[in-house]
């Protein structure tokens, strides 16, 4: 006698340790094989581009860091930069080397955050033990700068907000040679790790082809061994000016992605050495004064400046009519800012295209025919972050 | 194609009657196409060895509610064999339908979701037509520019009817949007853009 079973339908969330945020993920079950999963997202979206439409610019930019708030200066740049370029102002070269140290801060920050967590989905506690220790001291240093330990705010157009702190250079030197000792411990324990591995290598294949057909970006792409980073092929900012190395995968499972993660922070830390030991005094805005605001003393003894700065801060600065699309590669992967101006202060339309949302669709793919227990694995090497997903 | 120019050339000659407009700036290729030929166009640039834009980096669409075309729909491209970005645009009405390109570009999917959740943009032949972002049973379309920016429900949770219920927005107080914008003469590049325009009529 044969009997017929039904597939089971699973909820997977909104609030699952293993999500990383507020994911509903409805998988449908055969035994333990997962044959769909249908993610449904947007449980925290909040109107961000609707927003920022209402906004001026200056005001547009604490949005960005609550896109992707592990890494919040790197999504702050890719909306500095197109600004820049409509009004086509240079950046002096001091801030162009503190917010490349900054993106690649926030680079480092955003694979902590990913490599431990992601151990911790499949069973390895202690690396996010140690980890967010050192996630802990980056992120001091980005309150030292900007006064905020996430919710940076710290990117203009023309430059940066204000320069750094007398003695944080020396700290993040300090930090620089200490580090890589951390990614060596973190590699102890996961790299050559037999559970470790069972997890990850073979899992969730991605080919060259359908990575590419995903819309897949930043690590995703070249886990499967696409050689594709904005740094290095459309560079921005200072980074023509560095030496680094892009990291490439070779099989595209979750396995080779977090040992391209765990590359990439060494090069990170390699490039924040560079921008220190290129790092002189200067100015760290650019001159305009009808886009930057004005220094304090100067506001105290001008009229002018004074003028400048209650324009500024009330009506802000005007772009003129435009249209272009920015992109810079953020630590999960082409984030990018299409920008419509009108002439007005306010952007007349600004989408944000966050890698993650190409990513995460693709979940279905990705773990048709594995078990349930990959799901999580899965999850975590796609490198979500619901506030960019979502917006 | 090894630069833009080239590739300029090389879709005007090639798709000539289906191109619109085709513009370089800011290191990128701007392309306007008619509703109708977007899938040609489509295949053409992802398939053709000159071209290969075979990512499809973001679908959006431009609300202009004065315009006789309401909705410019966008869709970025990016070729990696070329480093070369394109974006390609055409203008619809209101109520049009278009096609969906999930046959080509697998990614498509969820773009498309939340173009027609954000706009009300609707496509034909989209396997999967549902709202993305917003909530579940949620009505309209926010990024309309005649959405008002604090939306037309709150929801919240009702003690006596113990469950999570949607009302009309009721603010405290309305959000206030100051009109800081003054005939201050702007930057200079503005004021001669002005003048240009001033010429020109």
């Amino acid at each position: 006698m044969t009997k017929k079973i039904k597939n089971l339908n699973l909820n997977f969330g909104p609030q699952h340790p293993a999500a990383h945020g507020v994911l509903r993920l409805i998988l449908e079950l055969d035994g333990e094989v997962v044959e769909k999963a249908d993610p449904h997202i947007g449980l925290l979206h909040r109107g961000t581009e609707k927003l920022i439409e209402n906004k001026t610019y200056m005001q547009a930019v604490p949005y960005f860091d609550r896109l992707d708030y592990v890494a919040p200066m790197n999504q702050e740049h890719a909306f500095a930069l197109a600004v820049e370029k409509i009004l086509k102002i240079e950046v002096p070269i001091r801030a162009q080397l503190i917010r490349v140290m900054f993106c690649e801060i926030g680079r480092i920050l955003s694979h902590i955050l990913n490599v431990t967590t992601q151990a911790l989905d499949v069973g390895a506690l202690t690396p996010s033990l140690w980890g967010f220790e050192e996630r802990e001291t980056l992120m001091t240093f980005y309150e030292r700068a900007s006064g905020s330990r996430l919710h940076a705010n710290y990117f203009r157009a023309g430059g940066v907000h204000q320069d750094l702190p007398a003695g944080l250079e020396a700290d993040i030197l300090k930090f620089c040679e200490s580090f890589p000792k951390i990614i060596n411990d973190l590699e102890n324990l996961l790299t050559d790790n037999r559970i470790f591995k069972q997890r990850n290598v073979d899992i969730g294949i991605v080919s060259k082809d359908d990575a590419l057909d995903h819309s897949f970006s930043g690590v995703m792409l070249r886990g499967s061994g696409v050689p594709w980073d904005l740094r290095k092929s459309q560079p921005y900012d200072c980074y023509n000016q560095l030496d680094f190395k892009i990291p490439i995968g070779k099989n595209g499972d979750c396995y080779d992605r977090y040992l391209c993660r765990i590359e990439e922070m060494k090069e990170s830390v390699s490039i924040i050495k560079q921008c220190l030991s290129k790092m002189e005094k200067g100015p760290i805005k650019s001159f305009d004064g009808k886009i930057s605001p004005p220094s304090k003393k100067e506001i105290k003894q001008s009229m002018e400046a004074l003028i400048h700065h209650f324009k500024l801060f009330t009506e802000g600065y005007r772009v003129p009519k435009d249209e272009i699309y920015t992109a810079v590669e953020a630590p999960k992967g082409e984030f990018g800012v299409y920008l419509i101006s009108d002439g007005s202060s306010k952007p007349y339309k600004c989408k944000i295209r966050a890698p993650g949302f190409s990513h995460l669709q693709s979940m279905d793919y990705l773990i048709k025919g594995h078990m349930l227990a990959d799901v999580p694995a899965v999850l975590g090497s796609l490198d979500i972050v619901f506030g960019e997903v979502d917006r | 194609m090894k630069n833009l120019i080239d590739l300029e050339k090389k879709i005007n000659s090639e798709l000539t009657t289906k191109i619109n407009k085709t513009e370089i700036k800011h290191n990128q290729i701007y392309v306007e196409i008619e509703k109708d030929d977007l899938i040609d166009v489509t295949l053409f640039i992802k398939t053709n060895k000159d071209c290969k834009f075979k990512q499809l980096i973001d679908i959006t669409v431009v609300d202009y509610p004065e315009h006789s075309q309401r909705f410019k729909i966008v869709y970025m491209f990016l070729s990696h064999e070329f480093n070369q970005r394109m974006i390609l645009t055409y203008y619809i009405n209101e109520n049009e339908l278009i096609s969906s390109l999930t046959s080509i570009f697998p990614s498509a999917n969820w773009m498309e979701r939340e173009v027609f959740d954000m706009y009300g943009v609707n496509f034909k032949d989209h396997p999967d037509l549902r709202r993305i972002l917003t909530d579940y049973g949620f009505e309209g379309h926010p990024l309309r520019k005649d959405f008002p920016l604090t939306g037309h429900t709150e929801v919240r949770y009702s003690e006596d009817k113990k469950k999570v219920i949607n009302e009309p927005v009721k603010l405290e107080q309305n959000y206030r949007n100051f009109d800081y914008e003054s005939p201050w003469e702007g930057t200079k590049y503005i004021k001669e853009q002005t003048d240009n325009n001033d010429k020109k009529n």
